[in-house]
């Protein structure tokens, strides 16, 4: 708090750190490069509104993301966390394509196992088969959908402006 | 490409949504007018109300042109979802894939581990399993994810 030291915020910005400075709990003196990249990317000034629109006890999470969200964009100027978005998007759909695969080739193992005459046994483990080898082919897991993302819209709607050559980004965009 | 709506003279019905906002003249040259249309004030708005137009402005400065359109889109879907969600923003989704990962890790996990038993209940002289290339795979994606991990005790951590 403000005391005898004034807090990151304050010190960057010289100025004096009043006993109710709003970032003093969440930008310690001992801590200047956080409030700093913030500062860079947001703004010392939408920083303490937004704190401010925000009950006290959301204020902590709300400065973790916001400095999670500036290195972000520090380290990756054009797509920022959206970036890290897209990444981790496109794992989800690899594991969901494994996962695919793997139940599939249990399905597989249960169906050898099974008490079946060796006719219908070998068909169904063609199809199974079959099924296995477009999976693989496809690289997707078809009917698993994110089930965290399926009402989530993560490209807002809106003019959003593309050159050319992202016309293709967008034909392959991994949102739901 | 998404031609400019600027205009020499200022004329308010051609000035980009951030000049017109900012109540200034827009320049042939203005920085935010190739990517905040007049047409969609509410787009700007959201920028600056998250970034400030001149962060917004001294960002797009920094990249190259070809860059600046892809660099405005994402700043807005940030700026959108920190206008939706005021705690977590962006991050929150994030969190939310992160889980997902999660979850479909440990479902393929225990997928895997039901295959090897089978195999190895009924071929235990078996030297190579199904599921050992995907186990192995299974490690190098969990490295990877790891560079984007949010920890709230560590907000810094991008490896």
């Amino acid at each position: 708090m403000g005391g005898n030291s004034p807090c990151a915020s304050c010190k960057l910005l010289r100025r004096r750190c009043a006993k109710e400075c709003i970032f003093a709990p969440y930008f310690p003196p001992e801590d200047p490069h956080k409030f700093a990249i913030v500062h860079k990317v947001f703004g010392a000034s939408n920083v303490g509104k937004m704190l401010q629109d925000l009950p006290v006890h959301q204020r902590a999470d709300a400065v973790s993301s916001l400095v999670y969200e500036a290195n972000a964009r520090v380290r990756d100027p054009v797509y920022g966390c959206v970036g890290a978005i897209s990444y981790l998007q496109h794992q989800v759909s690899q594991l969901q394509m494994q996962l695919a695969v793997a139940q599939a080739e249990m399905l597989c193992i249960q169906m050898q196992q099974q008490d079946s005459p060796p006719s219908s046994l070998v068909l169904q483990k063609e199809l199974v088969d079959d099924q296995k080898s477009f999976l693989l082919q496809n690289g997707f897991g078809g009917n698993f959908a994110p089930q965290v993302l399926n009402n989530v819209n993560l490209f807002p709607s809106g003019n959003v402006v593309f050159t050319p050559q992202e016309q293709s980004l967008k034909r392959e965009s991994l949102w739901t | 490409m998404f031609t400019s709506s600027n205009s020499v003279e200022g004329s308010s019905s051609r000035r980009c949504a951030g000049c017109k906002h900012l109540r200034r003249r827009c320049t042939e040259d203005c920085i935010l007018a190739p990517y905040f249309p007049a047409n969609n004030p509410e787009r700007f708005e959201c920028v600056h109300k998250i970034f400030g137009a001149g962060n917004v402005a001294r960002m797009l400065k920094m990249l190259p042109v070809d860059e600046r359109a892809q660099a405005a889109n994402s700043l807005f879907t940030e700026a959108y979802w920190r206008v939706k969600e005021p705690v977590y923003g962006s991050t929150g989704v994030v969190i939310r894939i992160q889980q997902e990962i999660s979850a479909i890790r440990c479902e393929l996990a225990k997928t895997l581990a039901q295959i090897s038993m089978y195999e190895a209940h009924n071929a235990p002289r078996a030297s190579a399993t199904a599921a050992t290339p995907l186990l192995q795979q299974l490690d190098t994606l969990g490295t990877q994810e790891n560079m984007f991990l949010f920890d709230p005790n560590n907000p810094f951590n991008f490896s």
